[in-house]
């Protein structure tokens, strides 16, 4: 026990000299989170909009006036000749160009069906879903209108039908996509942090030639890894609180759920990502390998498969398998649970039964597979 | 002074074929990658889970729980006999909205001719929650189209006129697949981590084992040193990125609007700035975990979430608008859609290629003066 401490004090020591180092392990995640918190919006509002009205009639300009009323869209420019609009969708100006033809008002006023051509920069294609979804529940509501109004005309007593939808929106009621993402943020930063301490621990001292002088000291390898572990171990849950810290203050995101609980599971996490870290380290030959394989093959399939922003359940079946590999999919359900729904263990246990097995496991590997090296 | 840049090129090129498993994961883990994230990544909300709690079991409220049975966008996963159990099983993520009719559901419809149907979204992944909230409600809106149709149709009267003759098109990309967008942003993503990852270490490497000293003392000259150390690495990345573009045609129909021409200048200056970036971090870093830290700190993030590949750039407080200038992934992400999704030309993107020129003559030649410094500092010593 007396051994493993004086390793952790070694390490710690080891880092308070590399002032610059320490720096960027404290700083960074602040930093980071601050930045790529302000910066992961996928809200989708104020859609540019290009007007093309060549009918110019009071109906024309009632039906755009109720686009720019709606809160969805933002005015962009208003032009009269259709071969401007495509200008302003390639060069990014418009999302979506709105063309109400000549003769709109007068098809209205009589019984007839006037056209309206919208068209959408699919480019970005949740965008232009959104825009078109918007555009159809205006263009529908403006048609009610002009139903009931044909109607009364006719003397026909009847109302146009409508079911009206009242919408209720649970655990993030103003569907902020921050909300949602912060937490995300917070929990690829802390892998990232963990992984990138962890995975050249080893390596580098082999590389330097320090660890043959651990070697033939009467140190035991499980004494030498939890000498490595601990001081990592703390670092992750100083990471931990200080981005607590800025979604607190900066973005008013509370964790809803017990805080006891996201720092137990926050632990549990740190498990599988440290226990990957030493396994990369034990493996690679040099401090170059260590760092291709734990960003191309570990972080960056974390990131982009964990249901970060892409959802798992669109993703093709064999790589949904796959996911099941990563152990920050499970983080993910857990802190955004803890974070938005105010979920307690009752609802996460199953994922944070895996995230335990996982981390006794890779930990355990990792172990061993090092006890083999030295031995 | 070029025949001391190639002794350079030639033992860089030495140093790279002899860790053949560098090599190996260098040149192969973009492919892989985008084999793997190209089919993953979509942002298209398809498969909402709902749950529907008809409250009149009528056929006219049947009628409506059929249209979203019906609808490709959701997954029809519960009928519930009670709304008791929309907490439950939305805590516990198996749905994402419910629907809940009233008792009073076709009564309501016949004396008011309206009537109100209650949704109960679970908001935590807002973007998809939106989305959502469009279809439901595009859903709703049709089947009281639909009534009031076959109401006045029953009155006798001439066929039900719609007013406004409503006609979307979708321009760039008609199917509203979001991997085409998505995929021209993997390529970007892919290849910067890639650039800087594969340079941070070239030179802190030869600090760390000291023969940085002997190539102080040689007649090099930094930006000597800093051109042949970039050039092995630009032309290793080129040849990737086109294989990488050459899959993306291939597997995923990503096919090339504009011209190639200019699409292959993008390409090669995006990459000389991005491994200036490397550059940069390697003679900035004192260990090579320094610069492992620095680098991964500042591509693997913020190539993810401030170049724009999936977060607009337009979405973003200016004070970060003005930082994502500091990546150049942001330029590249930009002129690699204009060329590839909309066919522009130069015109569209110029101030693009111009960020990457001042990207990667800013990157170098602050290495430069950098290891000009340490070139100093020997001197001093001795």
């Amino acid at each position: 026990m007396n051994t493993i401490g004086y390793l952790v004090r070694k390490e710690f020591q080891q880092m308070r000299r590399d002032t610059r180092m320490l720096r960027i392990i404290f700083m960074s995640p602040i930093i980071q989170l601050l930045i790529l918190g302000y910066a992961a919006n996928l809200d989708v509002r104020e859609i540019p909009a290009v007007v093309c009205d060549l009918d110019r009639s009071s109906r024309s300009r009632e039906l755009a006036g109720s686009f720019f009323h709606s809160g969805y869209f933002t005015y962009a420019a208003s032009t009269q000749a259709m071969g401007q609009v495509d200008r302003f969708l390639s060069d990014g100006k418009a999302s979506i160009a709105l063309i109400i033809p000549q003769g709109f008002g007068e098809k209205i006023a009589g019984s007839g069906t006037a056209v309206l051509q919208v068209i959408a920069d699919g480019s970005e294609s949740n965008v232009a879903i959104s825009a078109l979804n918007y555009t159809a529940l205006i263009v529908g509501r403006f048609s009610n209108r002009i139903v009931l109004d044909r109607l009364d005309r006719a003397g026909i007593p009847l109302k146009p039908v409508q079911v009206k939808t009242e919408a209720r929106v649970w655990y993030n009621p103003e569907l902020k996509s921050r909300n949602f993402m912060v937490p995300g943020i917070l929990a690829q930063l802390l892998m990232i942090m963990t992984m990138m301490l962890t995975s050249l621990a080893i390596v580098k001292e082999k590389e330097n030639g320090t660890l043959e002088q651990l070697i033939v000291t009467p140190i035991r390898p499980v004494q030498l890894i939890l000498g490595k572990l601990i001081p990592f171990i703390l670092i992750g849950f100083i990471d931990v609180i200080l981005s607590l810290v800025v979604a607190l203050l900066l973005f008013g995101i509370r964790v809803r759920g017990s805080l006891l609980l996201l720092f137990g599971l926050s632990g549990v996490f740190l498990l599988s990502t440290l226990g990957l870290g030493l396994l990369i380290s034990t493996l690679s030959r040099n401090q170059q390998q260590a760092m291709m394989t734990s960003t191309f093959f570990v972080m960056t399939p974390m990131i982009i498969l964990s249901g970060f922003v892409f959802p798992i359940e669109n993703m093709p079946r064999l790589i949904q398998y796959f996911t099941y590999l990563l152990p920050l999919r499970y983080f993910f359900v857990i802190i955004r649970g803890l974070f938005l729904k105010g979920s307690g263990l009752a609802e996460l246990w199953g994922q944070a039964l895996i995230l335990l097995g996982f981390g006794v496991a890779i930990l355990g590997l990792s172990a061993l597979r090092f006890r083999k090296r030295l031995e | 002074m070029s025949g001391r840049i190639i002794p350079i090129l030639k033992k860089e090129f030495r140093q790279i074929a002899r860790d053949k498993r560098s090599l190996a994961v260098l040149s192969f883990q973009p492919l892989f990658l985008l084999v793997m994230f190209g089919y993953a990544i979509s942002l298209d909300v398809r498969h909402i889970s709902l749950a529907i709690y008809d409250g009149e079991k009528s056929a006219q409220s049947r009628r409506l729980a059929d249209e979203f049975g019906h609808s490709e966008y959701f997954d029809l996963k519960f009928d519930l006999a009670s709304t008791q159990e929309i907490d439950g099983l939305m805590s516990r993520d198996q749905i994402q909205a419910a629907l809940v009719i009233p008792a009073d559901f076709s009564r309501r419809l016949l004396k008011d001719n309206a009537c109100t149907v209650q949704i109960i979204l679970d908001g935590s992944n807002a973007v998809s929650a939106s989305t959502a909230l469009g279809y439901i409600e595009a859903v709703v809106q049709d089947f009281s189209a639909r009534i009031t149709a076959r109401a006045l149709l029953r009155l006798g009267n001439q066929p039900f006129q719609q007013p406004v003759d409503y006609r979307p098109r979708v321009w760039y990309n008609p199917e509203l697949r979001s991997s085409v967008f998505l995929v021209p942003g993997l390529i970007g993503f892919i290849m910067i981590v890639t650039a800087v990852i594969s340079t941070s270490l070239s030179i802190v490497r030869e600090k760390e084992h000291g023969t940085m000293e002997q190539i102080l003392v040689s007649p090099i000259r930094p930006f000597e040193l800093i051109i042949g150390k970039t050039i092995p690495y630009v032309l290793i990345a080129l040849g990737i990125n086109l294989a990488v573009l050459v899959a993306s045609y291939l597997l995923f129909g990503v096919t090339v609007q504009g011209s190639y021409l200019l699409l292959l200048m993008v390409v090669l200056l995006f990459l000389v700035s991005s491994l200036g970036l490397g550059i940069l971090i390697s003679t900035l870093a004192t260990t090579q975990h320094m610069a492992f830290t620095l680098s991964t700190l500042l591509t693997i993030l913020p190539a993810f979430i401030l170049s724009g590949f999936v977060f607009p750039i337009r979405n973003m407080p200016p004070v970060i608008r003005v930082l994502t200038f500091l990546f150049p992934g942001r330029f590249f992400l930009a002129a690699l859609r204009s060329i590839i999704i909309k066919g522009a030309g130069l015109s569209a993107f110029w101030q693009q290629l111009i960020g990457l020129v001042l990207f990667a003559a800013v990157t170098l030649a602050l290495s430069t003066a950098r290891l000009r410094r340490q070139y100093r500092g020997t001197e001093g010593q001795a």
